[in-house]
This record gives C-alpha cells, sequence and structure tokens, in this order.
C-alpha cells in the first residue's frame, strides 16, 4: 500500500513501474468546467491542425496526391499567360498601324467586320482619288488623313537589292502611326509638294541594304524601279513585320511610280474613339455622293477602323483562351478526382480513428471539416507549386513565342480559386462520409 | 466529492429500455426491458456472457446508440431522445469511455490523446493543456506525456485512455472490458487506477465477463438473453490498490 517508501530505494530500472503506481493520495479529481474556460473561436483552429497532423503522417501520399491538382493549375496558368502575351502583342501591332484610325479602301467589303489589313489592297476596283482624300480631311473630327499608294518593288543599293514593300504617304502619315526617326528626318513639306524622289527605309530594308557595306544610308542613292532616290531618314523599328517597308512622299509615288490617278487607300485619324461611328457615317455619306451611288446600291469601297481590327482580335484570342484553358481544365479535374479517391480512401482507413473521435464527443462538422479541410490544404498547396510552376513555364514559352509576358490579377488569383474550388467539390463526399459513420461500427473496424 | 452536489439523485435511471436490431426481415430484440439505478459514487460491474445484451446496454448508457423503447435519464437530464448532436456533447462533457482495444490515437502522444476530448468541448489552449497534464498525474503517468501509444506498455495505455475519460470532469465513467487485453498483473494496475477514481466520487459502470475483475466493483449486476437477472452488492470487494502495491513490491524484490 505505501508505495512512496518503495519508490526512495528503488533501482533505476524499476523506478518508473513504482513511480507509475497510482496513489491515492496524490488522486484528485480534475475540477470542473466553467463557461469561461472555453473558446468556441479556436475550435476551428484546432480542426486545422488535426488535418495538418493527418496530411504531414502520410507526406508522401499526400505530395503525390496534390499532382493531379498541381499539373492542372500549372497548365491552365502556363496556357492564360501564354494567350495573354499573344493578345497584348497583337493588340500592339494594331495599334502600331494607329490608334482611333479609320481606313477606307476600295471596293465593297467583304463584311463590315472584315479583318483587312489597311496596308494591303488586294482589290483590283478603281475607285479613290486624291480628290476623295482631301474630300475627306474637311469632315469634322478628322484630325488628319493620308492617302496610300503601295506597291510591291525591289529596292537597289550598290549590289545589294531586296524586295518590299513600297508606300507613298502624306508628310502627316508619321503622326498617324506614330513612326519614330532612327536617324535623319522625315520628309518635309517641301519634298511633299515638289514630288521629290526621297526614301525613308524601315529596319529591315536598311539592314538588308546597307549593313554589307557600313555606309551610312544618309544621303546615299537608292534605287527604285531603276529610278533614283535619296535616302532622307532610318525608322525605329516597330516590330511584326512593321519594318520592312519603305516611305516615299504621296506624290511622288502617284508621279513616278503608280502612272495611274487612283489610290489605294485613305487613312484617316480622328480626334476622340467616341467620334470614330460618325465621323465612319459622314464618311460614307460624303464618298456616296461624291462617287453617286444610289441609296441602297453596294458602296465601291469599304472603311474599316482600328477599334474593328482590336475587336476580331481580341475575339480571336479568347477563343484561342477558352480552347487552351478549357484542355488544361480536363487535367484539373482529373487531379480533383485524384484527391476524392484518396480521401475515400484515408476515411476507410482510418473508421476506427474517426469511431473514436465521435465516441469522445466529437460533433458530426467537426469530422466533416476535418477531411474537408485535408482535401482543401492538398489541392491549395497542388495549386500553390502549379502557380509557380504555370508562371515559369509561361515565362518560357512567352519568351520563346517572342511575345510580351504579362501577369494579370486574374492569372494571380485564378490558381487560389480554382484550387479552393476543386477542394471543396472533390473533398465534400468523402468528409460527408466520414462524418455519417456510425460510432459503434467505426469502433468495431480494425 | 465532484458529484457532491448531486449526492443522493441517481446518476443513471433507466427505465424499461428495449432494444431491438433488425436483421433482414426479422428483428432481434437485445435487450427486454432494462430498469436500472446507479447512485453517484457507485462502482458497478456488469456481467453476462456474450449476447447478454451487456454490450448493448453500454452502447445505450454511453449515448453511442438510442433506445427502442424506454426512457433514459443520466445526471438528471432525458437523453434517450436527443438528437445525433446533443448525443455527441453529452458523450463530450457527461461521460467518459475506456475501451477494451485503449482506442487512442496512434500518431498522437500521450498528451494530445488526453487533450482530444477538450478539443472537442471547445475548451482553451492553455487549459487543455494544463488539464490535460493532470490527468495524465492523476494515472500516474507525469513523465509519460510525450509518449506515442506504441511507446507505452498495455497498462501503460490504458491509464492514458483514463485520463481521456477523466479529463472534461464526467459524471461517468464507462468502462468496456477494460482488462480485456491485458495480462492479470496488469489488470490489478488497471483496476487499482479505476478503484482510487472511484474512492475520490467518481461513478463508475464497468463490462467485464470475468468474475475476478467483477470482485473489485462494489455492486454487480448480471445481464442474461437481454434481461437483468441479477443486482446485488458486493459485500467485500477487493482491493486492487494493495494487491498492486504487493506485486510491485516483489518486483522490486526480485530485481534486487
Amino acid at each position: 500500500m505505501n508505495t512512496t517508501t518503495h519508490q526512495g530505494n528503488a533501482a533505476p530500472s524499476s523506478a518508473s513501474t513504482a513511480a507509475s503506481t497510482p496513489s491515492p493520495q496524490r488522486h484528485s479529481i480534475l475540477p470542473p468546467l466553467k463557461a469561461r474556460d472555453f473558446d468556441r473561436a479556436g475550435k476551428l483552429g484546432s480542426n486545422i491542425s488535426i488535418a495538418l497532423e493527418a496530411l504531414w503522417a502520410n507526406r508522401l501520399r499526400s505530395l503525390l496526391t496534390t499532382l493531379g491538382v498541381f499539373i492542372g493549375v500549372a497548365a491552365v496558368i502556363a496556357a492564360l499567360i501564354m494567350t495573354q502575351g499573344v493578345s497584348a502583342s497583337i493588340t500592339s501591332t494594331i495599334s502600331s498601324l494607329g490608334t482611333n484610325t479609320i481606313t477606307i479602301s476600295p471596293g465593297a467589303g467583304s463584311s463590315s467586320r472584315g479583318f483587312r489589313p489597311p496596308t494591303q489592297s488586294s482589290e483590283t476596283t478603281l475607285s479613290l482619288t486624291p480628290d476623295d482624300a482631301q474630300a475627306v480631311a474637311k469632315v469634322a473630327h478628322v484630325t488628319s488623313e493620308s492617302p496610300i499608294i503601295t506597291v510591291s518593288e525591289q529596292v537597289v543599293y550598290g549590289n545589294q537589292n531586296w524586295n518590299t514593300r513600297v508606300q507613298g504617304v502624306s508628310t502627316s502619315f508619321q503622326n498617324i502611326q506614330d513612326w519614330t526617326i532612327a536617324e535623319g528626318a522625315w520628309f518635309s513639306d517641301n519634298d511633299y509638294l515638289g514630288a521629290k524622289p526621297v526614301a525613308l527605309l524601315g529596319q529591315t530594308v536598311y539592314h538588308q541594304l546597307f549593313d554589307t557595306s557600313g555606309v551610312d544610308p544618309i544621303g546615299q542613292t537608292i534605287r527604285i524601279r531603276n529610278q533614283v532616290y535619296r535616302v532622307v531618314g532610318i525608322l525605329d523599328t516597330k516590330g511584326s513585320g512593321s519594318d520592312d517597308v519603305v516611305f516615299v512622299p504621296f506624290s511622288t509615288a502617284l508621279d513616278r511610280i503608280k502612272n495611274s490617278s487612283y489610290i489605294d487607300q485613305i487613312l484617316v485619324q480622328v480626334d476622340d474613339s467616341s467620334n470614330i461611328g460618325s465621323v465612319q457615317a459622314a464618311i460614307t455619306t460624303l464618298l456616296e455622293q461624291r462617287h453617286r451611288i444610289p441609296k441602297g446600291n453596294v458602296d465601291d469601297f469599304n472603311l474599316t477602323n482600328s477599334n474593328q481590327l482590336l475587336q476580331t482580335a481580341s475575339q480571336f484570342t479568347s477563343l484561342l483562351t477558352y480552347l487552351l484553358v478549357g484542355i488544361a481544365a480536363i487535367s484539373l479535374a482529373v487531379g480533383g478526382i485524384g484527391i476524392m479517391n484518396i480521401m475515400i480512401v484515408s476515411v476507410t482507413e482510418r473508421t476506427r480513428e474517426i469511431g473514436i473521435r465521435i465516441s469522445i464527443g466529437a460533433q458530426r462538422e467537426d469530422i466533416r471539416s476535418q477531411f474537408l479541410i485535408e482535401a482543401l490544404t492538398l489541392s491549395l498547396i497542388g495549386g500553390m507549386l502549379g502557380m509557380f510552376i504555370g508562371f515559369l513555364l509561361g515565362f518560357a514559352i512567352t519568351s520563346f513565342l517572342g511575345v510580351p509576358f504579362v501577369v494579370t490579377v486574374t492569372s494571380l488569383l485564378m490558381p487560389f480559386v480554382i484550387s479552393a474550388a476543386i477542394g471543396v467539390i472533390f473533398g465534400l463526399y468523402p468528409a460527408a462520409r466520414a462524418a455519417r459513420l456510425d460510432p459503434i461500427e467505426a469502433l468495431r473496424s480494425l | 466529492m465532484v458529484n457532491a452536489d448531486k449526492q443522493g439523485k441517481p446518476i443513471i435511471v433507466a427505465h424499461n429500455l428495449h432494444k431491438k436490431y433488425q436483421l433482414g426481415q426479422t428483428f432481434v430484440p437485445a435487450l427486454r426491458g432494462i430498469s436500472l439505478e446507479v447512485l453517484p459514487g457507485e462502482f458497478v460491474a456488469v456481467r453476462g456472457p456474450s449476447g447478454s445484451g451487456k454490450s448493448t446496454f453500454m452502447n445505450l448508457i454511453g449515448c453511442l446508440d438510442r433506445p427502442t423503447q424506454g426512457t433514459y435519464w443520466l445526471a438528471g437530464k432525458q437523453v434517450s431522445q436527443l438528437s445525433t448532436r446533443e448525443l455527441a456533447r453529452v458523450r463530450n462533457r457527461l461521460i467518459g469511455f475506456v475501451f477494451q482495444g485503449f482506442n487512442l490515437l496512434s500518431r498522437a502522444s500521450a498528451l494530445s490523446n488526453v487533450e482530444l476530448p477538450m478539443i472537442y468541448a471547445g475548451l482553451r489552449k492553455d487549459l487543455r493543456e494544463r488539464r490535460a497534464r493532470q490527468a495524465l498525474q492523476i494515472v500516474g503517468l507525469g513523465s509519460r506525456l510525450d509518449h506515442k501509444p506504441a511507446q507505452l506498455s498495455g497498462g501503460q495505455q490504458q491509464r492514458v485512455a483514463i485520463a481521456r475519460a477523466l479529463v472534461n470532469s464526467p459524471s461517468l465513467l464507462l468502462a468496456d472490458e477494460p482488462t480485456g487485453n491485458l495480462d492479470s498483473r496488469t489488470s490489478v494496475e488497471v483496476m487499482a487506477v479505476l478503484q482510487a477514481l472511484n474512492q475520490h466520487g467518481l461513478t463508475i459502470v464497468l463490462v467485464t465477463h470475468e468474475a475476478d475483475i467483477a470482485a473489485y466493483a462494489s455492486r454487480q449486476i448480471t445481464f442474461r438473453d437481454g434481461h437483468l437477472v441479477r443486482d446485488e452488492p458486493v459485500a467485500h470487494p477487493r482491493d486492487a490498490q494493495a494487491e498492486w502495491a504487493v506485486i510491485a513490491n516483489r518486483n522490486l524484490d526480485e530485481d534486487l
């Protein structure tokens, strides 16, 4: 009975046995619980740490389970970044052709929304004249205009030659399309009025003609259709094929290259994007009068504005986005099913544990949140890893394609939203199954 | 002591409890009208062969199951018709369970295992740890707080389970074959803890099929075929604490 006496002389090996002997003197039953002992808010924190402990106990399995979501999110993010980069690239290309612009082309348009690059005239119809261009310039809200003549020609300097696009434009064309000069200057009003043989070279043309000789091109003479032109300026690069061009004064082109009084396009700049619609209507009315087209007949010209182009392009890129993200979403669904699968296995494996928890007073929602938190944690970890790898992949793809690397709020928030949704959707069933278990049955299981 | 305020009023009042299980088309009666009262501070041993209905009775008393018929009051509360939610709360606050297979969480330390009922009660974290330490000290495991169940002997594991059952200050401790997985020496160790707790006023209902274990209780009731066939006080209960002291001494002598 008097175990405490023996404790003193006990050998170390058996001391623990003796010390662990229950002695009635030391028994005092714990004080009853009072209302101030409780902290209901802390219960969620406990459920979270219970869930995290369980995941940590099965580290390898947890990690492998997150792989599905990880790959899915990475694919979605990479696809998103790629299409956003492509979209940004297309937008900047279109913007480089001038903002708030309307392009008037000869011939009936195939559709009002048709995509028609303003620098190409494939139509054989001849209907626009230099006088049309001057008349359009007087329409309200038109800030500037430029008639355009476009031909494909061989350009020669010394023994170098290059096939390129030669465009006859006005002096205001520089501002409309926002061209900057690398060297020299844009041709002057005098050059324009006097129809002088002067030329501005795009970067591509400059490199093709002058790189081998290394000569400073300003003041040099080049030949276009066996006529001599003096180089007055080199343009800064704009990218995306815009640099393969030679600009000459419109008047010069009309005299020396075109040999006809018709022009290929008229580029019109409007003061504000909100006026584009009204200006477009006014120009249509004006040209219908000038060309004497009766009401109801098909026009022999068509108008395209830069906003339409942007719209068409964004339709195209969003279609691309849906396609790629859709494909990536399939792998996300597979990842979610993987989580559900493992959670069901986990619930079956831990039936006895669940029974113990319920028998000592866990509420159904405690069990449910424990397993839901496990599923949520798995998919959120997968989502975070996926976001990281997705950004790396996206960066690699965009630099390979040479398009801008765009990070938007969407691509930052999406992994969280997607993986949380997957965790809840695919974790709910296993968690509900765990919470429904009958404690007596559960305690009987091994 | 802990139940001093309820002294005299029964902790358990069971009236005409029936339980039927459905097996396919037929209903199998497991309990056929059990009426019983248990007073605070009693140590009741429930005996009977397998199939006698004692396990079913335990599940009802432990609020793990509801009777098909009859009423059951626990600590003055009618619990036989409570919702699943309220039953979980009763299990958490009014009842402490000790099982044959210990039923500890193998991943968790002794301390974490004992903390578990307090987590589900929603106790403050600092208080949880303090009470868990106290409970483990009461069962003599104050130096084994961080041990996992696998690092403890069977008797020690069962004492962790007893500490877990104590920790929310229940009105009733239910022990279902607590010595069923233990050798006779360790059984005495565990019974000594239970007897000591009972001496401090804790009401205990113990299910066992072993006569020598039932002999530690102060009252024995016997089940057969779903009926309560015998209910008698034990005139001279065995003293587990004295027996354990002898065993512990003998071990010390052998070691020396």
